[in-house]
């Protein structure tokens, strides 16, 4: 078990997703960047998809009850009893061990897995939290002080005693994953439905920089800039949308629907962002400036294709220093 | 419009294509051609039961004379799904679900109607009549979504259609029996709502544990029984 001594608020457990649901209404919530924790959970040996603490307020302090092994990923700085541990990293800890997660500088929400992950009941096939519909997680509520978390089963297998890490994303992949001259994180998307009824202002939807604003949250991002216009006004019918889908309300300002985003919208939708680039808009810090590039399926699938070989590579490497190191106590 | 809805005879025989649309890499969008009524919504059924089907498809998710198909990978070649969409599109059949009839009983007026005499004066008619042609209307559940169990009805009278506000209400308690443009509905949430509220249903809609967690399903039929009228 581990104990929630201190946190934020909004903190709350996550899995890669409630999906299958969305027909009848159901959010799929699910971390706002699946790829940390996937990576997380791979490093101490559990199933990528299982559930991990989603940290985005903070200072969070966690008390460890028995020793297990674990590992935070994504933004955030993490210490155990006071000693810093690298980014991206994995550790054994003893129970009765502290471990300290501040924000980091460059990245919104930091990913904490537990070997053999967070055991709360799964509702509907997942265990991620829904904060809006009151169910998963942890009775469907964010993590508050005092919380005490039951573990699955961890997997059999040593980890390193020193622990070990994985080379970040952003780093591994940089040249796939560019940033504009201006620092302004460059996000591929795909025109979408109404994008020509926006006319000259569609062609400044990708030309321009658009901020973060403090509106946002795991629900959407509004991006502050200069208001989008419908050349003709346009009578939409509800229809079912997929996080990254960008919209445009009246006010003209757009939304970039996340994770915990409804599962139909009606607003006129301009864009909508390929998923290899959902995880990197998952960790933008409010204030933080994007472009977006017009990308095709083909760049699409390419970019699956990076991350699907990086996190492949991670668990290959993973499982064998597990397998190593059991090896090498038997002998 | 309404009426017509009712009959698929009355449908123009020319059939315009519909519209494919991406969100993002792994989703399309197909827009119906035509009006938004049943015989449209009847197709979009039939061509959620043939793409579902689909060993690439992961999801779909039938709208409001839409269908959002999710795949399970970005396509390898996006111009043969928008024609596979067409296709299907043009063999479906409409269908006719055999949904069950669900009776919702309501208190209309009172507290929870916040918004009921906005709708008068939109719509020039007595609380009364506005109460009465909403009790006495027989509606489709065409689609689920936006929140948990949430049923999209079609079947309004259009002398109380009403416009969604342009400035939600911050806190419509769930259970609030509203209207959207031409959509009426039973709120799933307490929360910003921007439909219009004229009353207030107990019928709970949805339930995380259950093995069918929406009691509404598409194709079923409401009925809004007036259990109480507070004028």
């Amino acid at each position: 078990m581990i104990e929630i001594v201190d946190t934020g608020p909004l903190n709350t457990i996550q899995d890669l997703g409630r999906l299958g649901y969305r027909d009848i209404g159901v959010t799929v919530s699910g971390a706002m960047d699946p790829l940390a924790l996937r990576i997380a959970n791979l490093l101490v040996g559990n199933d990528a998809a299982a559930a991990a603490v989603e940290l985005q307020t903070f200072p969070v302090r966690i008390r460890f009850q028995e020793k297990t092994a674990f590992a935070v990923t994504g933004g955030g700085t993490a210490t155990l009893d006071g000693e810093t541990l690298p980014p991206w990293w994995m550790q054994t800890a003893d129970a009765g061990q502290i471990l300290d997660v501040g924000p980091s500088k460059t990245s919104a929400r930091a990913y904490l897995a537990i070997g053999g992950g967070i055991d709360v009941a799964p509702v509907m096939g997942s265990r991620s939290t829904s904060l809006r519909g009151a169910f998963g997680g942890n009775d469907g509520r964010a993590l508050r002080k005092g919380d005490v978390l039951r573990l699955g089963s961890p997997a059999a297998g040593l980890r390193p005693a020193g622990g070990f890490g994985v080379v970040p994303p952003l780093r591994e992949l940089a040249s796939l994953f560019p940033v504009a001259d201006n620092g302004a994180l460059l996000i591929r998307a795909l025109p979408a439905g109404e994008h020509d009824l926006f006319g000259p202002d569609a062609e400044r939807f990708w030309n321009e920089d658009w901020k973060i604003s403090p509106q946002s949250d795991r629900t959407g991002y509004r991006l502050s800039g200069q208001a989008l216009r419908l050349t003709v006004p346009v009578e939409m019918r509800s229809h079912g949308i997929v996080a990254g889908v960008v919209q445009v309300p009246p006010g003209g300002e757009p939304i970039v629907q996340m994770s915990d985003a409804n599962t139909a919208g009606g607003y006129p939708k301009i864009a909508g962002i390929v998923e290899a680039d959902l995880w990197r808009l998952g960790q933008v810090r409010i204030g933080a400036r994007l472009r977006f590039v017009r990308a095709s399926h083909a760049e699409a699938r390419m970019l699956d294709g990076a991350i699907a070989a990086y996190v492949n590579d991670v668990e290959t490497t993973a499982g064998q220093v597990g397998r190593a190191l059991t090896a090498m106590a038997g002998r | 419009m309404t009426r017509a809805a009712t009959s698929l005879a009355s449908q123009p025989l020319i059939r315009s294509r519909p519209g494919i649309s991406a969100i993002g890499a792994r989703a399309f969008l197909l827009d119906a051609p035509g009006a938004f009524d049943l015989a449209a919504q009847r197709r979009i059924w039939a061509l959620t039961q043939t793409v579902r089907q689909w060993p690439d498809v992961i999801e779909t998710l039938p709208g409001m004379t839409n269908l959002l198909a999710i795949f399970k990978a970005v396509p390898e070649d996006p111009d043969g799904v928008i024609s596979r969409l067409l296709e299907a599109w043009e063999r479906a059949e409409s269908i006719d679900i055999k949904g069950r009839t669900i009776d919702i009983p309501v208190h209309y007026g009172g507290a929870h109607a916040t918004d009921l005499a906005a709708l008068c004066k939109l719509s020039g008619l007595s609380d009364r009549e506005v109460v009465r042609l909403h009790h006495q209307g027989t509606y489709t559940v065409f689609a689920l979504g936006s929140a948990p169990g949430f049923g999209y009805l079609h079947g309004l009278d259009p002398r109380i259609h009403m416009p969604r506000k342009t400035v939600p209400s911050l806190r419509m308690e769930k259970g609030c029996v509203t209207i959207g443009g031409m959509q009426t509905g039973v709120a799933v949430l307490t929360g910003p709502n921007g439909w219009n509220s004229i009353g207030f249903a107990d019928l709970p809609m949805f339930d995380p544990a259950a093995a069918v967690p929406a009691l509404m399903a598409p194709g079923d039929i409401v009925r809004f029984l007036p259990e109480r009228i507070e004028l």
